[in-house]
């Protein structure tokens, strides 16, 4: 730009050679010429000319704005954040090497549900051009061009759980994964930021991407992910010097890793055949972030009704973008559809039924969770032990125990005053339904009105009889899901049927490996109101919709109530209630239990729950949220601590905010 | 879309004020045309406007103003480009498809052929992404960013010094420098594409994916390859991570042996791990003797440079012979602009010769193999530069079967390819006996005092700058090199490089391979020093394309201008032979795929491997599928589906047939065997190798 400037004094007194003045001439002619014409007869100026005008300039001005942004070092906008926020804090990586801090053991990121990338290697005459491109994960561009295609294409057999025939989708492999779910919304880069900090590379680092629709043992039979994991576990500990690997699964990742962990050691053809002393040998520590050990709440109603949707589903579809009519009228239901060929959304329903989530008149939470306040108040513990009246009466609004109640009334009465049909009965009497010609298949519409009646006449589920109703409402759904996993608690863990793979995701069904060297961490964020218990309607809507959805009429009476929109909330980390991260590490694996014979010691990291304090700082360095908490300076600074040799004693052992030690007292598990 | 619409305005008022500023510079010539000046002037103002306009906003907007002219053309651009962008996008996917000549994949689908054995896909040089994990203050924002290959280059636009800093390795070490970590891309997305659109193995991929191969049985084993091959093992344990992949890919695939691809110097890289992975700890994987007859069922070597090419010896040189994916990535016009200042050609030459990998690609087998001062294996090859058909072909190997008088016309301007490096073109041509030999134990004695010139001139630091003017001289004096001279002339040029390089690779002929020395990893990828491993089952193939002159030798000159930082030689392109010649702007062509000549890719395949020899003891099967390179017929085929030069080969339809039948478990006999257009065999005869 600035040697045009330096022409533009002399130019214009100097003349032209000829060449360019023909050229110059015709633009005179065509541009200049005419409209000074139009310059004497205003007229001719007319809105579509202002119009054009207006563009080009607005055009013009961006241009030269963008030109100077090209142009501008890369350091300005660091000194801008700083000139307003003041100095920024070291980010952890750098901190630490200022310590000292580095390489030591090798790390594994397991990513969650949702958050891995998917791309296509085979598809249907209406996904040309998509080859190995990502369906999942990215920009999502195709879901907007072509939705039915898309959906088509990221549904799996609903039969066998594995690929329809013709379609091939493929997890993508590498860091590049499960970095950034789509442009700009991190998942793992963080994190893998802070760690290349203090030395860690390719060679150092390994994201086990899997495929998230698969049910787990799945993932192996189809694509030997587990061996994979194994193989590449292996090769990392030989190649850094017989050092331990640092695991880090996230969300569903830790019910992943838990699977692996037991099929690692058990012998083919059903497992890897690693043999009993695997995981001791080669795994130094399990730093579980956000795990669902016992299941989340929201997959129920994910199952029920497509409502509740993942964190990250919410963020990248819009929420506006969903009720639309985009995909034609159908959207929840071709969204159903696919969701419910997805075995691995069942590993998720809440395990351990009434003994863990509580019955119909009691839940270990209990009041304690202050839904409005931004604070928890400690001592509200201490009141209801002291005060029985007061817990009753609170009991009533916060009946956590009961997942599923249709209508508000029933949510709150006392189960005494509760009128149900049995839903065992209305199955017997239950007679074929008419099929209706919709065009797409979802299970609701082989039940018919009946069933539909009876469920909504049972009333209230708990989480024991939640997996009663899912068996109801959707048989084939469950037969699939049940061979996959189970949901309940042992009583007696050397029963030779829990050998079978689909108990190993079930911290209750399962024993931990015999590695006394290992640390388990449970890293969850408090803080946030989490989905927790759901009032449900009965729609009266057309044939071919979901007959059951969300009462979001239902409010709780004063500001700090739990019910919300039809939704009881508990403390967790928007996704996973506490109860759920926390439990197996306060109490399930503490010392030496049934479930964890070799006492591997474990640590509750928990992470207060803070919201950027501004825009500059993005989804916030403090935040406690299922994603966001891989952004998490403390979170970040504790792993690259365990990953660079430290122990749990030396990190501080737990760091505990919630209540859930109260409740682990409360709940009557047998260890 | 705003970067390709700011693009267009871009040029629009570069047109614009180039006239403006053309006429600036000969205004003198036009004094005369002063009834014109007029019009000029108002043209000029009207380019001037253009750049004024930012800051003057709309003024009274009813007088129609040239700024306002400007904006109103500039919206009536943008709108119309936006419309039909719209409507590009409404319309449905299908219906612009381009149609896809259906690639040999659809066409094995349907014969039943379905995916058996797991392939490994080895790189070659320069195709292989690179990206950043630590670097200096220059390079912020780019961690984990590419800086070599896959998205666009356009951080080198943006900060040239900053990346050729970045890519450069330790001169000492030829490792990392302080503070930088640049490392490969993994997976598949490390070299399927090198630019956008620029495919490396993205067809055959898409192709394998056709038949049914996907992630867990199709591996891409990516490595830095700027380092010697013995350092991928060191610093990313790259080896390592390869036999781990491969005996998992053996093991979950059922038992199925593993199809290796290697590519380019992929190829030499892996001949290099079959001697590391057999090798006991801790120079080799320890993977015991029978390691490769258990997990490899074929090596597929696409234009393999076996033998090295002549292409590395110019590049060290001079940093001229530019590697074909180098010069289609950065225009040519980049290296000759003054982008990167005046010493562009220094800088990159810097940088490669900090890249051991070169060196591995400089001739091998010296005198024997690439001809000495008068006889090379390709006598009688006849450049024609027009297009060949096979009429052409079958002619020449006439000539060359029954025709001494032939020769005679031929030798008058017979290209003489042993000459790899000669200073003028009579060095060229003449006799051997009117040349003053190259002596290496004079350059030897000449090194010793060369220290004492000690001006540095410049960030851009060759190793040209420690020599005198006189060496310099004494270096083009010696007027001819064969190959094995040129290893004592680049010693001498180079010793720092050299030193460093000839740690990590051999250049010779073994005389006796039980030699107890020829257990260390430098011998590993030169075919001529190792032997092949114990494994008979195993069949090696060397499929490459002909027909295309590929650079063979060199006719130098002293560059004129002698100021301390320029490279002191460089191609004389100015020499060119007669009609037919094969001497052309300076450089020599013989047979082959653009960048490897057919003696290196065919011979050790054609001859040194052929039967049971000492280079090949267990006698393992070798295939030569040569592929005659037809130019695409029309635009709609892109690079051609039946290219036979060096990266668009990997395009060619007859080529990926061939590995999916051999992955999907065919033989070579099955294929058909031995394919060959060029005259391989015969220049395997006139080499006088022991086997």
């Amino acid at each position: 730009m600035s040697f045009l400037r330096r022409r533009k004094g002399t130019d214009s007194s100097k003349p032209q050679n000829l060449r360019c003045n023909i050229v110059k001439e015709d633009e005179k002619n065509n541009l200049y010429e005419s409209p000074r014409k139009e310059s004497y007869n205003s007229k001719k100026w007319s809105c579509w000319d202002s119009c054009c005008w207006f563009i080009g300039f607005v055009c013009s001005v961006w241009w030269f704005l963008l030109l100077l942004y090209n142009t501008m070092p890369a350091s300005i906008p660091q000194y801008v954040t700083e000139a307003i926020t003041g100095p920024l804090t070291d980010p952890p990586g750098v901190k630490l090497r200022k310590e000292g801090l580095t390489v030591n053991h090798p790390v594994v990121f397991v990513p969650g549900i949702v958050t891995g990338g998917l791309e296509l290697w085979e598809g249907h005459q209406c996904a040309e051009g998509l080859f190995r491109k990502r369906l999942w994960g990215g920009s999502f561009g195709e879901l907007y061009k072509r939705p039915l295609c898309w959906a088509q294409h990221m549904s799996l057999d609903n039969e066998t759980g594995l690929d329809p025939p013709g379609i091939r989708v493929r997890p993508v492999s590498g860091l590049v994964a499960a970095d950034y779910f789509a442009a700009g919304y991190f998942v793992w880069a963080v994190l893998i930021a802070n760690l290349a900090q203090i030395g860690y590379e390719e060679k150092t680092m390994y994201m086990a991407a899997y495929d998230w629709r698969l049910s787990f043992q799945n993932t192996e039979v189809r694509d030997q992910t587990l061996s994979r994991i194994k193989s590449n576990i292996e090769l990392m500990v030989a190649t850094n010097g017989g050092k331990k690997v640092v695991v880090i699964p996230h969300s569903m990742g830790v019910l992943y890793f838990l699977h692996f962990m037991k099929w690692v050691e058990a012998p083919p053809p059903m497992g890897g055949g690693g043999g009993s002393e695997w995981c001791a040998k080669h795994i130094k520590a399990v730093m579980n972030i956000g795990g669902p050990f016992l299941g989340v709440p929201k997959s129920v109603s994910g199952l029920f009704s497509v409502e509740a949707r993942d964190i990250a589903i919410a963020r990248t579809f819009a929420p506006g973008f969903l009720d639309k009519d985009v995909f034609g009228l159908q959207t929840f239901q071709h969204l159903m559809r696919m969701t419910r060929t997805w075995d691995s959304t069942m590993s998720m329903i809440p395990k351990g039924g009434e003994i863990i989530w509580g019955g119909l008149d009691w839940s270990p939470e209990g009041s304690s969770f202050n839904c409005g306040a931004k604070t928890l108040r400690n001592n509200s513990i201490n009141n209801t032990d002291q005060i029985p009246n007061i817990n009753l009466a609170n009991m009533k609004n916060v009946n956590y125990g009961r997942i599923i109640s249709f209508g508000k009334d029933v949510a709150e009465a006392h189960s005494s005053k509760i009128e149900r049909v049995d839903l065992l009965d209305s199955m017997k009497a239950d007679m074929l339904a008419n099929l209706t010609n919709c065009d797409i298949w979802i299970e609701y519409h082989d039940i018919g009105d009946h069933r539909i009646k009876a469920v909504a006449d049972y009333k209230v589920y708990t989480a024991g009889s939640i997996l009663d109703l899912l068996q109801f409402v959707s048989p084939k759904l469950m037969a699939r899901g049940g061979a996959h996993f189970s949901y309940g608690i042992a009583d007696n863990l050397d029963d030779p049927k829990y050998q079978h793979y689909k108990y190993w995701s079930n911290p209750l069904e399962t024993k931990l490996p015999d590695a006394p060297d290992m640390e388990i961490y449970s890293m969850y964020g408090v803080g946030i109101p989490t989905e927790r218990a759901y009032v449900y309607k009965v729609t009266t809507a057309t044939d071919c919709s979901i007959p059951f959805q969300i009462d979001t009429s239902a409010e709780g009476g004063s500001e700090d109530s739990c019910l919300k929109g039809g939704v009881f909330s508990a403390d967790g980390d928007e996704t996973v209630p506490v109860l759920s991260a926390g439990l197996m590490a306060a109490k399930g694996w503490r010392g030496k239990t049934r479930f964890n014979p070799s006492g591997i010691p474990t640590y509750i990291r928990e992470y207060s729950h803070a919201p950027p304090a501004n825009l500059l700082e993005g989804r916030g360095t403090q935040s406690g949220a299922h994603v966001d908490i891989m952004g998490n300076f403390a979170l970040i600074e504790d792993v690259i601590r365990v990953a660079a040799g430290a122990t749990g004693k030396e990190l501080g052992g737990d760091h505990v905010y919630s209540d859930i030690f109260k409740w682990a007292e409360r709940i009557n598990l047998q260890l | 879309m705003a970067s390709v619409l700011r693009f267009r305005k871009l040029c629009y008022v570069e047109s614009a004020v180039k006239c403006t500023s053309v006429g600036y510079e000969s205004f003198e010539i036009d004094e005369k045309l002063d009834e014109k000046e007029e019009d000029v002037l108002s043209a000029n103002n009207f380019a001037l406007e253009i750049n004024k306009k930012r800051k003057q906003p709309k003024r009274q907007p009813k007088e129609w103003r040239c700024l306002d002219s400007c904006c109103w053309i500039i919206g009536y651009l943008c709108t119309t480009w936006w419309l039909l962008l719209f409507f590009y996008h409404c319309l449905p996917v299908t219906l612009l498809r381009v149609p896809e000549l259906p690639g040999p994949g659809v066409r094995l689908k349907r014969e039943g052929l379905t995916a058996l054995h797991p392939v490994v896909l080895v790189p070659g040089i320069v195709t292989g992404g690179l990206e950043l994990w630590e670097g200096r203050p220059c390079a912020d924002g780019l961690f984990r960013k590419r800086l070599w290959g896959g998205g666009s280059f356009t951080q080198i636009f943006k900060r040239p010094l900053c990346l050729l800093e970045h890519l450069s390795l330790h001169y000492e070490t030829g490792l990392d420098p302080q503070g930088i970590r640049v490392r490969a891309v993994p997976g598949l997305v490390g070299a399927d594409y090198f630019a956008p659109g620029y495919f490396v193995w993205a067809v055959l991929i898409e192709n394998l994916a056709k038949i049914g191969y996907e992630g867990k049985n199709l591996h891409m084993a990516a490595y830095d390859w700027r380092l010697s091959f013995q350092n991928t093992e060191i610093r990313d344990h790259a080896l390592t991570r390869l036999k781990s992949k491969i005996e998992l890919m053996y093991i979950s695939n059922g038992y199925k042996k593993v199809v290796a691809v290697p590519h380019s110097m992929g190829v030499i890289y892996f001949l290099h791990f079959l001697k590391w992975v057999e090798t006991p700890p801790p120079m080799g994987g320890g993977g015991g003797p029978g390691w490769c007859a258990k997990h490899i069922k074929a090596v597929m070597n696409i234009g393999p440079a076996f033998l090295g090419v002549p292409k590395a010896v110019s590049n060290l040189f001079s940093a001229e012979g530019k590697d074909v994916s180098y010069i289609r990535a950065m225009a040519p016009g980049v290296f000759d602009s003054e982008i990167l200042g005046l010493q562009t050609f220094e800088r990159v030459m810097r940088m490669a010769r900090t890249w051991d990998s070169i060196v591995s690609l400089l001739p091998k087998g010296g005198e024997v193999i690439w001809g000495n001062m008068d006889r090379s294996p390709e006598e009688g090859h006849v450049c024609d530069f027009s297009k060949k058909s096979h009429s052409k072909t079958s002619l020449t190997t006439n000539n060359v079967n029954n025709s001494d008088v032939k020769r005679g016309f031929l030798v008058k301007d017979l290209a003489n390819y042993g000459r790899i490096i000669s200073f003028g073109k009579p060095a060229s041509v003449l006799h051997s006996s009117k040349l003053p030999t190259a002596d290496s134990k004079e350059f030897s004695r000449t090194s010793t005092s060369e220290n004492f010139n000690n001006f540095t001139c410049g960030e851009a630091w060759t190793e040209y700058d420690e020599m005198s003017r006189q060496s310099i001289q004494n270096v083009a004096a010696d007027k001819a090199y064969t190959t094995t001279t040129l290893i004592d002339l680049l010693r001498f040029v180079a010793p720092k490089m050299m030193r460093r390089a000839e740690a990590h690779f051999s250049h010779g002929i073994a005389e006796n391979l039980d030699d107890p020395k020829y257990n260390h990893y430098k011998y590993w990828s030169n075919p001529l020093e190792t032997k092949l491993s114990d494994a008979p089952d195993m069949e090696i193939y060397c499929m490459y394309g002909v027909g295309i002159p590929t650079e063979r030798s060199y006719v130098y000159k002293l560059s004129p201008n002698s100021r301390c930082k320029s490279i002191p030689y460089q191609i004389d392109n100015s020499v060119h032979g007669e009609d037919g010649s094969c001497l052309k702007g300076g450089v020599y062509f013989a047979d082959g795929d653009e960048s490897v000549p057919v003696l290196s890719a065919g011979f050790m395949c054609a001859k040194g491997w052929r039967g049971r020899t000492r280079f090949n003891p267990s006698g393992i099967a070798t295939y030569i599928r040569e592929y005659r390179h037809k130019p695409p017929t029309s635009l709609m085929e892109g690079r051609g589906i039946e290219s036979g030069s060096h990266v668009d080969i990997m395009g060619n339809f007859a080529l990926i047939e061939d590995i999916m039948r051999v992955a999907a478990g065919a033989t070579g006999d099955e294929i058909g065997g031995d394919q060959i257009h060029s005259d391989i065999i015969k220049m395997s005869e006139r080499i006088n190798l022991g086997i």
